[in-house]
């Protein structure tokens, strides 16, 4: 009796130390398992989607026609970067990735994803534009599920008081203009989110896009008259300094509250817009000499990670073309209310729906923050950049100087 | 004792030699296998992770070998990197802005409070109760409540100071006023903990002591000079040590209210190793690590310093 309880313990203690140095994890992920049939994981950044969800159910019925079991998990999308390069690190990659598309690149560069030439995945009827954020080196590693872009929200009544026409504001003189206008009639003229993470860049490159400036020279005078858009509006107290802190929700709540003419925003808040409780009009983002300029293209690509056994990438294809298809892919953009990546589907949305003709427009003028083959170096200038624009936004630095300073830090970090 | 066990011990040697060992040897396994939890569970949560983080500072990562872990070892190239960066210097000296100003404050107001709760009042020990609310809120919460109470445009204080008649100050965006805004923040957060232990630090000073001092003819503040002060002093050197390690490594406040800025305005040693870990898109594991380790080591040596002062005081 004594024996066997010393013995007891003794595995027990030994399973715990078994445990701890093999991670007992679910084994059933990926990699070994059986390949024909089986357990196929997946992983999105929608955990706003429970199991109930249109997005869930057509994971599972796509899961169903491929003649495999899906197992799905939603991760923070701030989260699933570090998620899957662990899980690449322990060869435990998820069989089907859906991940932010300036992500792809890093990943792509670590190793951790296939190409469309592996996995045989057809990505001919996706617009360039798109596709571009996920091409590197020659190669594209995976197909968007759809996608999204910044435009301007207005408030009609704030601009009807002060006498503005939407339909006149045409390049940054005009904006500018009418923001004068409106701050003049006692309302306040425009929000958006400044804020010193990638959210920032993201919501400035429109204006340093619009400017004519390139992310390979970030202190060309194009790129200085962009900053220098920013600052004045916040000295002539046309936007708020709480943009400096804004993020794009806080931003948002700010025009919610019906006191400010414009917010730089994207096509996930057109549900929350007609919540407004004021009506309320979408306009491209005006390029420094006219025309709309090029906004940043958001939303996410569907990818399929390295697996060991590579008997497992059939299934994972027709995992990824079911969700990319045509019939699917305008469900889920409806639901997650972003803008088709063909042009078929991109049809199709603006004849349900006329008021997503501004953003489909948008979304074919945009650019991928990767692409120009940036891939991996554009975080790398990202960084900088909104280290400039929270520099000279706070009064510490004047544009030209900030943006001085962002030039020969990516320089030295792209080199 | 001994004796009484010894006795049967050794009929049972003598009657029955040959199980001696073996006896004996199940007893250091039974010993082990009774340590061996601990052991585990310290290697896997404190050593391996110290070990880990130490492999990571001084190997060359990239996403790339970080997945295929294969990363050239550099040696002391990432804290070289560390140090020669032009953020080093700025969160350097606010992290020891921060840690001293907070560390103070927290402790002089908590100590304030504490004398003044130790006078047993009606009521005391409902107000000392709500004195504890910052410590029970969760950080994200208080946080962000202050985040939204400092907001340039929005926020209260600004609207407290504009009904004034005082220019509104940006609080939380402004270079000059971003770090001050934190530590007020943190301030608050921190003077719960100080107000508890020094409270009932307070409450294990013998009441004699103060009736001898009070027939001595002590007054309110010599009192307080001359034996509360004196008498708390292992317990404030405790507090002050723990308050430290806790301010070192401050960062949801930060994080939340500031993001470390506008610019480098409010980066301290943790924020900065956050963000080049996790909030760039593309991680530098290496340096972040190197700016990790560089704080255990502060925090170590404060550690270290108490170790030293409490032995001289105690001989």
């Amino acid at each position: 009796m004594k024996l066997s309880r010393q013995a007891l313990g003794a595995v027990a203690a030994l399973t715990v130390a078994a445990c701890l140095s093999t991670a007992c994890s679910n084994d059933d992920n990926s990699g070994s398992s059986d390949a024909a049939g089986g357990t196929y994981t997946i992983w999105d950044p929608y955990p706003q989607f429970d199991d109930s969800s249109d997005w869930v159910k057509l994971l599972q019925k796509c899961g169903t026609d491929a003649g495999v079991t899906v197992k799905r998990t939603g991760y923070d999308t701030t989260d699933l970067t570090n998620k899957a390069l662990l899980a690449a690190q322990q060869s435990n990659s998820p069989d089907v990735l859906i991940v932010d598309n300036p992500v792809v690149s890093t990943l792509a560069e670590a190793g951790v994803l296939t190409s469309t030439d592996e996995t045989k995945l057809d990505t001919s009827a996706v617009e360039p534009n798109l596709l571009a954020a996920g091409q590197s080196g020659g190669k594209t590693y995976g197909v968007p599920i759809g996608a999204n872009t910044l435009a301007l929200y207005y408030n009609k009544k704030v601009l009807d008081a002060a006498k503005v026409d939407p339909a006149a504001i045409k390049d940054w003189a005009s904006l500018t203009a009418a923001l004068a206008k409106v701050t003049a009639a006692g309302k306040k003229g425009i929000t958006f989110s400044a804020i010193g993470t990638e959210e920032g860049s993201f919501q400035f490159l429109p204006w340093f896009w619009g400017s004519g400036a390139q992310l390979t020279q970030l202190d060309s005078p194009q790129a200085v008259s962009a900053l220098t858009l920013w600052t004045d509006w916040l000295k002539q107290k046309y936007a708020p300094n709480s943009v400096l802190n804004n993020t794009q929700t806080t931003s948002w709540q700010e025009f919610a509250t019906g006191d400010y003419a414009f917010a730089e925003n994207g096509t996930w808040q057109l549900a929350n817009a007609q919540k407004a409780g004021f009506a309320y009009g979408i306009i491209a983002i005006p390029s420094s000499a006219g025309g709309t300029a090029p906004a940043p293209t958001g939303g996410e690509f569907v990818t399929a990670p390295v697996q060991s056994d590579t008997k497992r990438y059939p299934a994972s294809t027709k995992l990824i073309s079911c969700l990319t298809s045509a019939d699917n892919a305008y469900t889920t953009d409806t639901t997650l209310s972003y803008i088709a990546a063909t042009d078929a589907v991109q049809a199709k949305q603006v004849a349900a729906t006329p008021d997503l003709k501004v953003w489909v427009d948008a979304v074919k003028a945009a650019k991928g923050r990767t692409s120009d083959d940036l891939g991996t170096k554009y975080p790398k200038i990202s960084e900088p950049l909104w280290t400039a624009f929270q520099a000279a936004l706070s009064g510490s630095k004047s544009p030209q100087d900030a943006l001085a300073a962002a030039q020969s830090t990516a320089a030295a970090a792209t080199r | 004792m001994t004796v009484t066990h010894d006795v049967p011990a050794r009929s049972e040697v003598a009657s029955a030699a040959p199980e001696r060992a073996p006896a004996r040897r199940n007893r250091q396994l039974a010993a082990w296998a009774f340590l061996a939890p601990i052991v585990v569970y310290l290697f896997a949560f404190y050593a391996y992770p110290l070990y880990r983080n130490l492999d990571l500072s001084l190997r060359n990562y990239t996403v790339r070998s970080f997945v295929r872990g294969d990363a050239p070892f550099s040696g002391l190239a990432n804290y070289t990197k560390v140090f020669h960066d032009p953020t080093f210097g700025p969160a350097l000296l606010h992290t020891v802005v921060f840690t001293g100003v907070s560390l103070v404050f927290q402790f002089s107001i908590g100590m304030a409070l504490a004398v003044f709760f130790a006078q047993s009042f009606r009521l005391s020990a409902t107000l000392r109760a709500l004195f504890l609310v910052p410590w029970l809120l969760p950080l994200i919460v208080s946080a962000s409540t202050w985040s939204w109470l400092l907001n340039s445009d929005s926020g209260v204080v600004n609207a407290a100071l504009h009904a004034a008649g005082v220019e509104p100050v940006n609080w939380l965006t402004s270079p000059q006023w971003a770090l001050t805004s934190v530590i007020i923040a943190n301030i608050w957060i921190g003077i719960p903990f100080n107000l508890v232990v020094l409270y009932s630090g307070l409450r294990a000073v013998p009441a004699e002591i103060y009736e001898a001092a009070a027939l001595d003819g002590a007054t309110g503040w010599a009192t307080f000079r001359r034996i509360t002060f004196p008498l708390l002093r292992p317990v404030s050197a405790i507090t002050l040590l723990l308050g430290l390690v806790y301010t070192l490594k401050v960062f949801d406040i930060i994080w939340i209210m500031t993001k470390g800025g506008p610019t480098d305005a409010s980066t301290t040693f943790a924020t900065w190793s956050y963000r080049l870990s996790f909030g760039n898109l593309l991680p530098a594991f290496g340096p972040g690590a190197a700016v990790g380790n560089l704080l255990i080591i502060m925090a170590l040596i404060f550690g270290l310093l108490y170790i030293r002062i409490q032995r001289r005081q105690q001989p």
